[in-house]
Order: structure tokens, then C-alpha cells, then sequence
């Protein structure tokens, strides 16, 4: 079965200037041991995204429509306690800033400990104990400094005790929101490292919301790139990289300096992104889009199977966008 | 001349803050010391950049290169000129030479000023034309940095921007002095990246138009080698590898920047990516490891690392390692 | 964006400012209803000789310690004073009061917290020490002390409250300049080569001014209460002068005999005065920190 299952999902912020669409009819699928990655810049709604799958968005915001399924079950229509029995132990949310998610009067065995007493109170101190010695060898984080207190670890190591806390009841699913961003590249690379061998140990799916997709097209089986809540293309990450069709995705590839080629011609895309209270008529890309045409100020793309499993929303690959000027 | 910035065993001490406790009953003082023995040179109309991770005290010498902090220890030369101890009047001439750009275009802006003001604030300062003079000077600025029409952009506040247009307004404030060095602290670390290359653009247009000369920080080594004629990484207050870009880039000598170089993401799924393992992170700075202080977390340490601080030596044209090894 | 307007007047600044509140949720209104009531008592007191009834230092216009009725709307006092307009003139000298004390704190607390703060060092950590140790004494006894030693008074009653309030004052500014100070756009006024006064007054100052306005409006809400309390203990202007707090401190003893009127209407109207004002601050403070979070 499908593990996770996300359907013409739309998300509002209410708020006291206007109503902000910040995720517009996305749809895509995951499977058991999967990564998907969810690209996007400022305002693309993708945290937003991320957030809603665990039933968190922040007040004003309010999920007002689709389905999110996971393992068969529409999480949108489970009661809070039926939600938050799912929360941590089906899913886990790995946040950007490790330094503020941690107690700082707690030591970090102590906070593993917690975790799964907490949610398996079935389990006896010893296999607790067991469990949370196991985690930390595998976070590379040595036995003694079990005793010890958050601020007494790095940037780095406060960030793998948050992933190890996120993985330690086992989730089908991790969602990490720009888990390394605060992070230096170095220190990036092994927390990046450390997330693929934990999956490859316990089995889980996982989804990395990021705004670099250097990181995410190294990482991830399959791609979304969003913009201004919109999904402007789906597909793997092969793909995406050979046959770029959405002109935005090709704006960013072209716009990413890579570290091995020498005398590199990058370009940038113009304008900037959308003022979301009221966002452009049509595709919310056109004013930024230098293969524009008519039609696309004045009606919004339908998603396009392309083939190979990938998707794009854009007139270009429609039979009325290739006929129209 | 064609030497325009020289720093020469340039250090900037912070002394930590110390416990009440502490303060009874210890005479020693502890530093942060950010930058500790840093030497390098910018030649006149070239982009220098001094790279590395956070910590590693390039912020800091760019503070220092602009005279927004007094150096601990060392020499600044600019033009010839010692600046090392100016203040007063002198230093504020200095600025109108050397101006600098910040990373963080939501906070480098004063919120409750209007944009044209902010822009021609400098031109106050200094006491540069006339009123109207100032107007259109900062007109034809703004015009300059891609914010058209600027009739529009003169009267707005910081909040109605995006965060590559208030980098633009940075940008405009700081050449409207036409100034002729420019150091830009992580100018696009903040913006996003679809519009983080006409930010570059508008800087490498400028030192075409303007004869500017650039020193820029920056912890991405990938904008490092698209922008730089050349490049000086830093390592906890030490430069450990410097010279031409190309050179560089082609064959890293220094131990940390091969790992840095390898932790790299490369926008390329196919390629698939050696991680060099490199032990522990980065000590902090007030207490910095005695001899080569990489030598703790370095795969190829020898005997002598642990006592003895490497020097930058030539190894081919124009590229300097500090490391034993060579 | 907008094109680009000539600058609007300062009245229709000020209606489109009001009109904003009323999108800014329960802050808004809360600012709003508060500026209502301040607005109004401002108003009743300034018009009360044109709509009081009787004079309110006229004894005998009616029987002595009546209970309201329609003659006498709020009732009589011991004196056979209408007390209706004892309530419309009674206000003044609080208001003036507590206005003249807000301006004095203002112009004193706020220049010293800017310069001394912005300074730093030995200047910034003596000067707060000695603000801290004025600061640590309860207000109402330093006014009383003062208000002894200076003498009754509209201006000196005001001088003790505002010795009491500039501690306040000069914290929050001191607080403000700490943390503004180290912005990066202090820094790069500093690096374009501007002097200290400029940027302590087009840098740091307009952007320390929102949170002086809340401080200033829950000033304002203490004065009116510590001004109650100074006349309360007698140490206020002479008694010929109608003042809510003199009848509040008059109507105390006919409370036992059931004459209540006396002492609730100059309550209410000193609870509603510094309730007004409250709800500015707070509901202000409430809008401008969500902005200052982001």
C-alpha cells in the first residue's frame, strides 16, 4: 500500500490583511523507503506543506481542502487524539532550528527516555534504556554523553540528538524542513549522511523540504519544485535534471553555480516572487517568464503528464499553449 | 599602485565575559580570538575573497579591513596609507573610499527610513551636492541597481520590498559615494537563489563601470569560484590556503579545503560524491589547538603538527598553503 | 506596489492610522475603545462649563447628601453640591496632572536613556545603577516625599509623579538602544561615516519611539491613579478645586451612613480614566510587537 497518499491538497491563511492561498491543489505520492523532496524558494509554501502533514500549520492557517492519506487513512478526518497518536510515532518532523526544540534542563538521555516511555509505556526501563544506547551509537554521539546537557553539544550534534529523537519511536515517515540550513557544509554533508544510513537501518520514508536543490537533487528520488504554493513540476530526480521542462526549474538549474565546472555562464531569473495576498492571474509564474504567452496571464496551467512519470504545469506542453501565441 | 588593501599579520582578540565568580578569583583574561595572524593583499579592480565556514573569522577581517573594528595586533595598509589607528576625521574620509555591504538585507536597512533617504544619507554625510544634486544622484543610482522606475522606489519603506530588492537599495547606498573598494559581507547568502546571480551581476557590472575592487566573504565555495579572481580560505582565525581561483580550485593542497571541497552538494544526481571523513567540528576559537590548529580533525597529521604552526608557502604560481605536508 | 501619491495631510494620515486599527483584530479594538473613553472624559472636562448644571463649588443648590434623582442626576454631596457636575469639572486637574508628568518623564528619561545607552561603558553602567535605586523604591512613597517638600500644586504634584516615572522610561529606551544599537543598520550608518548624534536621532531614536508610546500610555494610567492617591492623602491642590480624587477622599466617611454616590461616581470616572488609557497601551503593544518579532 501506498504510504503516503496527498490529493488536491489547498491550504489558506487567514489573515487580518486577506486570505493567503499558500498551497494550491498539490497532489503526489510516496512510497515505503522513498525520498521526496519538495524545492522551493521564499513564499513557496512548501514549509507549509511539509507542516500539514502532521496536522500542524500555525493558526491563521487552515487546510480547506483535499485529502492526505497515510497508509490508506485520511489524517484530515481523525480526531486530535487519534491524530496526535500518529504524530511521532507514524511521523516525525525534524525541524530547522535544533537549538530551541531541546530542554535545556533535561539530559539528553533523559529526553529519549521520555520519548518512549512516553509513547510506548509498555516497554520496561531496561529496554528503554536499551533503545536510547542503541539511537545514540547510531547518531555517532558516545555512551557517556548520554549524561550531559544540550548546550554542552555543538550546532551539529544538538541537530543529530533532534533526528535521533525524531526517529526514535521507529515513523514510517521523517519529514525534515530545511534540517540543515543553520548548518556549515561540512557538517551538512554528514547530517545528510547520517539521515540515509538511519533510513537504510529502520526503513523510513523520507520527505526533505529545502530551498538548495544542490542538496535535494543529490538526495531525493523524486522532486517536486514548487512556487507560490503551486506545483510547477513532479518527477525523479534524473529526470528533473536531464529534461527540465517547467521554465522556472530551468531558471533554477541555470542559476545554480556548481562547484566542478569551470567558466560557467549562470543566469538568473527576473523579477521577484509574487506578493501572495494577491498573487498573478493565471500561472502564477508568467510575469517571470520569458516564454510567457497570452494564455498564461489569463488561465492557470492544468498539471501535464509529460511521460516517464513526470509531471509539469505549464501551457508549453499543452496542445492549446502550442497554438496560442 | 596596484596594491589597494594589504593587511599584514592583521588579529582581532574578543575577551570573553567572565563569571562573577570568575572574576574574584582568576587574573587570567580568555580571548575569542577571531582572526590570529591573517595576511593577504587586494590588487587594484580585483575580487578577493576570503572563504570558509562560520567561525572561521572572515567576517570579522572584513570588519577590520573597513575599519568597523580596530585591530588587536597588525598593520592595514590601503593606498599606501597605514590606517591601522586612524579615527576621528580621517577615518571618516576613509569612507567615503571604502564602503561595505551586508548580508542580511532585512536588517541593513533602517526600517523607519525612507528608501531615497537611506540612499542619500551617505551623500549628507560627507556633504556631496546640493539637495536636488542629491535627489537625482540617488535617482541615477537606483536606476542603476535594476530599481526602475525610481521615481516609485524613493519614497518607500524597507517593509514593501523583497529581499532582493532591499539588497539592491544596499548595494545602490553603498557605490552611490563612489567609493573604490567595496567589501561585501555574504551579500546573497539570504536571498534566494533565483536572484542571487543578478546581485552578482550588478556587482561585476560595477567593477566594470566603476574600476571597483572587491573584497567578498563568503561560506559558499561554489559562489566563491563563480565570482573570484582570487581566494583565501580561512580555517578558526588562520588563512591555511590562498591564490589564484583557478588554480585553486584545480588542485587543493590543504587538507580542510580538499574536505570542504567534497562536502560540496553538486546539483547532479548521477555524479556520485567520495565524502572525505573528516573527525569532530570546528573548536572554538578561545581554545584554539596548539601547533596547526586543523591538526586535531586532519586524516593525514603527522608527529610535528601538534607543536609546530605552518607558515603559507608558495607551492606553484600564485597558491599558498599553511600545512606540513608541503 | 502603489504609484507613487503626493504626500497625504495629516488628517487623512490620521483616519486611514484609525481605520487600519479596525483590521488589527481584538489589539485594535481594544486601542480604539480606549482612545474613545480617553477622548471623551478629555472632552466632557474641556466642555463642562457649558454643560454642568450648576456650579460645582456652589453649595446648597439642592439638600444635602441626596441620592440621585432626576434633579440631581448623580446626587448631592454634604455640602448640597450637584455632584453631576463635580464629575464634569473634576477631571481637569488629573488630566493636567498627569499630562504635565508624561511630558516631563518624556523629555527628561528618554534624551538621558538615548545618550547613556547609546555611549556605554562606565557613563552607561553608573547612570543605570543610580536609576535602578530610584527605580527600587515604591513609587507612591517617593511622590508622597517629594509632594511633601515641594507643596500643593498642579505642576509640583506632577514633578513627584514624574520623578517616580522616569526610571521607567529610561529603562525601556536603555533596553531598546542595547539591542538597536548592534543592528547591522546602525553599523552601516556607522560605516558610511555618520556621527553619533545623527544616528542616535535618524537611526535609533524613531525606532525606539514605539515602544515609548506604550510606556507613555501606561504611564499616563498610573499617573491618573497615583494623582488619586497623592490627593487621597491630601497632599494635592487646595480643596476649592473640583478633583474626583478629593471627593473620592471626602466621600469615604458617608459611605457607613449610606451615601454611597458620593464616593462611587468620582470612582468609577478615576477607574474609567486610567482604564482608558490602559487598554491604549496595552492594545498598542500588542500590534507593535508582532512587528518588531519578525
Amino acid at each position: 500500500m501506498t504510504l503516503l497518499e496527498v490529493d488536491a491538497l489547498t491550504i489558506d491563511y487567514r489573515t487580518g490583511g486577506g486570505t493567503v492561498r499558500a498551497v494550491k491543489d498539490v497532489s503526489f505520492t510516496l512510497e515505503k523507503g522513498e525520498t521526496l523532496g519538495l524545492a522551493g524558494e521564499s513564499g513557496s509554501g512548501k514549509s507549509t506543506l511539509g507542516l500539514s502533514l502532521m496536522r500542524l500549520v500555525p493558526y491563521p492557517g487552515v487546510i480547506v481542502g483535499g485529502r492526505i492519506e497515510i497508509n490508506g487513512n485520511n489524517i484530515l478526518k481523525l480526531s486530535n487524539n487519534e491524530m496526535r497518536s500518529i504524530r511521532g510515532k507514524k511521523v516525525a518532523y525534524i525541524f530547522q532550528d535544533p537549538m530551541i526544540s531541546l530542554n535545556p534542563v533535561k539530559k539528553i538521555g533523559a529526553h529519549f527516555l521520555e520519548l518512549i516511555r512516553t509513547h510506548e509505556p509498555e516497554t520496561s526501563k531496561e529496554k528503554a534504556i536499551e533503545r536510547a544506547n542503541e539511537i545514540l551509537k547510531n547518531l555517532g554521539i558516545l555512551p557517556e554523553r548520554a549524561n550531559d546537557y544540550p548546550h554542552q553539544f555543538s550546532g551539529g550534534m544538538r541537530q543529530r540528538i533532534m533526528i535521533g529523537l525524531a526517529i526514535a519511536l521507529n515513523p514510517d515517515l521523517v519529514i525534515a524542513d530545511e534540517p540543515t540550513t543553520a548548518l556549515d557544509v561540512i557538517v551538512q554533508a554528514k547530517i545528510l549522511d547520517l539521515l540515509q544510513s538511519l533510513r537504510e537501518i529502520y526503513g523510513m520514508a523520507m520527505i526533505l523540504i529545502s530551498h538548495d536543490l544542490s542538496i535535494i537533487l543529490e538526495r531525493c528520488d523524486k522532486i517536486i519544485v514548487m512556487y507560490a504554493g503551486q506545483m510547477m513540476e513532479y518527477a525523479s530526480n534524473v529526470e528533473l535534471h536531464k529534461n527540465p521542462k517547467h521554465p522556472y526549474t530551468r531558471g533554477l538549474l541555470q542559476s545554480i553555480p556548481n562547484i566542478e565546472l569551470l567558466d560557467q555562464r549562470l543566469s538568473a531569473i527576473p523579477g521577484s516572487p509574487p506578493d501572495m495576498l494577491s498573487p498573478p492571474v493565471g500561472c502564477r509564474f508568467w510575469p517571470r517568464c520569458s516564454s510567457a504567452k497570452k494564455i498564461c496571464s489569463a488561465e492557470e496551467p492544468p498539471l501535464i503528464d509529460v511521460g516517464r512519470n513526470h509531471f509539469v504545469r505549464c501551457f508549453l506542453y499543452t496542445e492549446e499553449g502550442a497554438n496560442h501565441e | 599602485m596596484s596594491e589597494m588593501l594589504r593587511a599584514e599579520h592583521l588579529a582581532k582578540y574578543f575577551p570573553v565575559q567572565k563569571s562573577f565568580l570568575e572574576q574574584i578569583f582568576t587574573r587570567e583574561m580568555r580571548y575569542v580570538k577571531a582572526v590570529d595572524d591573517v595576511t593577504f593583499s587586494v590588487d587594484r579592480g580585483e575580487i578577493f575573497t576570503l572563504a570558509g565556514e562560520s567561525g572561521c573569522g572572515k567576517t570579522t577581517t572584513g570588519r577590520l579591513a573597513v575599519r568597523l573594528l580596530k585591530p588587536t595586533k597588525g598593520k592595514i595598509y590601503f593606498e599606501g596609507e597605514d590606517i591601522t589607528d586612524l579615527r576621528g576625521e580621517d577615518l571618516r574620509l576613509l569612507r567615503r573610499k571604502m564602503q561595505i555591504v551586508f548580508q542580511d538585507p532585512y536588517a541593513s536597512l533602517n526600517p523607519r527610513m525612507r528608501l531615497g533617504d537611506a540612499v542619500g544619507h551617505p551623500l549628507k554625510i560627507h556633504g556631496v551636492a546640493k539637495s536636488e544634486g542629491q535627489k537625482k544622484l540617488v535617482l541615477e543610482v537606483l536606476d542603476k541597481v535594476g530599481l526602475a522606475p525610481p521615481e516609485k522606489f524613493v519614497n518607500l519603506y524597507p517593509h514593501q520590498l523583497s529581499g532582493g530588492q532591499r539588497q539592491r537599495v544596499a548595494l545602490a547606498r553603498s557605490i552611490i559615494l563612489e567609493p573604490e573598494f567595496i567589501v561585501a559581507d555574504e551579500p546573497v547568502s539570504m536571498i534566494d537563489v533565483s536572484l542571487r546571480t543578478t546581485i552578482i551581476d550588478l556587482m561585476l557590472g560595477f567593477r566594470k563601470e566603476f574600476g571597483l575592487t572587491y573584497l567578498f566573504i563568503t561560506h559558499d565555495l561554489a559562489v566563491a569560484k563563480y565570482i573570484s579572481d582570487r581566494i583565501a580560505i580561512m580555517y578558526l582565525g588562520r588563512i591555511i590556503e590562498m591564490g589564484d581561483k583557478g588554480r585553486l580550485f584545480l588542485k587543493p593542497a590543504h587538507p580542510y579545503t580538499k574536505a570542504l571541497l567534497s562536502a560540496i552538494p553538486i546539483p547532479d544526481p548521477k555524479r556520485k560524491r567520495k565524502s572525505v571523513e573528516l573527525a569532530g567540528e570546528v573548536p572554538s576559537a578561545i581554545n584554539i589547538p596548539a601547533g596547526c590548529r586543523f591538526h586535531p580533525r586532519c586524516p593525514y597529521k603527522k608527529e610535528d603538527c601538534a607543536e609546530n604552526e605552518p607558515e603559507l608557502v608558495e607551492i606553484e604560481k600564485d597558491h599558498f598553503v599553511a600545512c606540513v605536508l608541503y | 506596489m502603489n504609484e507613487v501619491k503626493a504626500e497625504p495631510g495629516v488628517l487623512t494620515r490620521l483616519t486611514s492610522g484609525l481605520a487600519s486599527l479596525t483590521r488589527k483584530g481584538s489589539s485594535g479594538w481594544m486601542v480604539i475603545i480606549g482612545l474613545v473613553i480617553v477622548a471623551a472624559l478629555v472632552v466632557m472636562t474641556a466642555i463642562a462649563p457649558l454643560i454642568a448644571p450648576y456650579s460645582p463649588v456652589k453649595s446648597m443648590v439642592g439638600p444635602i447628601r441626596s441620592p440621585p434623582s432626576t434633579a440631581y442626576p448623580m446626587g448631592t454631596n454634604q455640602l448640597g453640591q450637584d455632584m453631576l457636575s463635580r464629575i464634569f469639572y473634576g477631571g481637569s486637574i488629573m488630566l493636567q496632572v498627569s499630562a504635565l508628568s508624561v511630558l516631563v518623564c518624556f523629555l527628561v528619561g528618554v534624551p538621558l536613556g538615548l545618550f547613556f545607552s547609546y555611549v556605554g561603558g562606565y557613563l552607561d553602567s553608573t547612570f543605570s545603577l543610580i536609576i535602578d535605586a530610584v527605580y527600587a523604591f515604591p513609587g507612591l512613597v517617593i511622590a508622597i516625599a517629594i509632594a511633601a517638600v515641594l507643596g500643593p500644586g498642579v505642576v509640583n504634584m506632577a514633578l513627584s509623579i514624574a520623578v517616580v516615572y522616569i526610571p521607567s522610561y529610561y529603562r525601556i529606551v536603555r533596553s531598546q538602544v542595547l539591542s538597536i544599537k548592534e543592528l547591522t543598520y546602525v553599523e552601516a550608518a556607522r560605516s558610511a561615516g555618520a556621527k553619533w548624534h545623527t544616528i542616535l536621532s535618524r537611526y535609533v531614536f524613531p525606532n525606539v519611539i514605539p515602544s515609548i508610546v506604550v510606556v507613555a500610555t501606561i504611564n499616563f494610567a498610573d499617573a491618573v491613579l497615583t494623582a488619586a492617591g497623592l490627593t487621597f492623602l491630601g497632599l494635592s491642590v487646595s480643596k476649592a478645586v473640583p478633583d474626583w480624587g478629593w471627593d473620592l477622599t471626602d466621600g469615604r466617611q458617608f459611605l457607613s451612613s449610606g451615601a454611597w454616590w458620593i464616593i462611587t461616581f468620582p470612582g468609577l470616572m478615576i477607574i474609567l480614566l486610567a482604564l482608558g488609557f490602559t487598554l491604549i497601551g496595552e492594545g498598542l503593544s500588542e500590534i507593535l510587537n508582532p512587528k518588531l518579532q519578525r
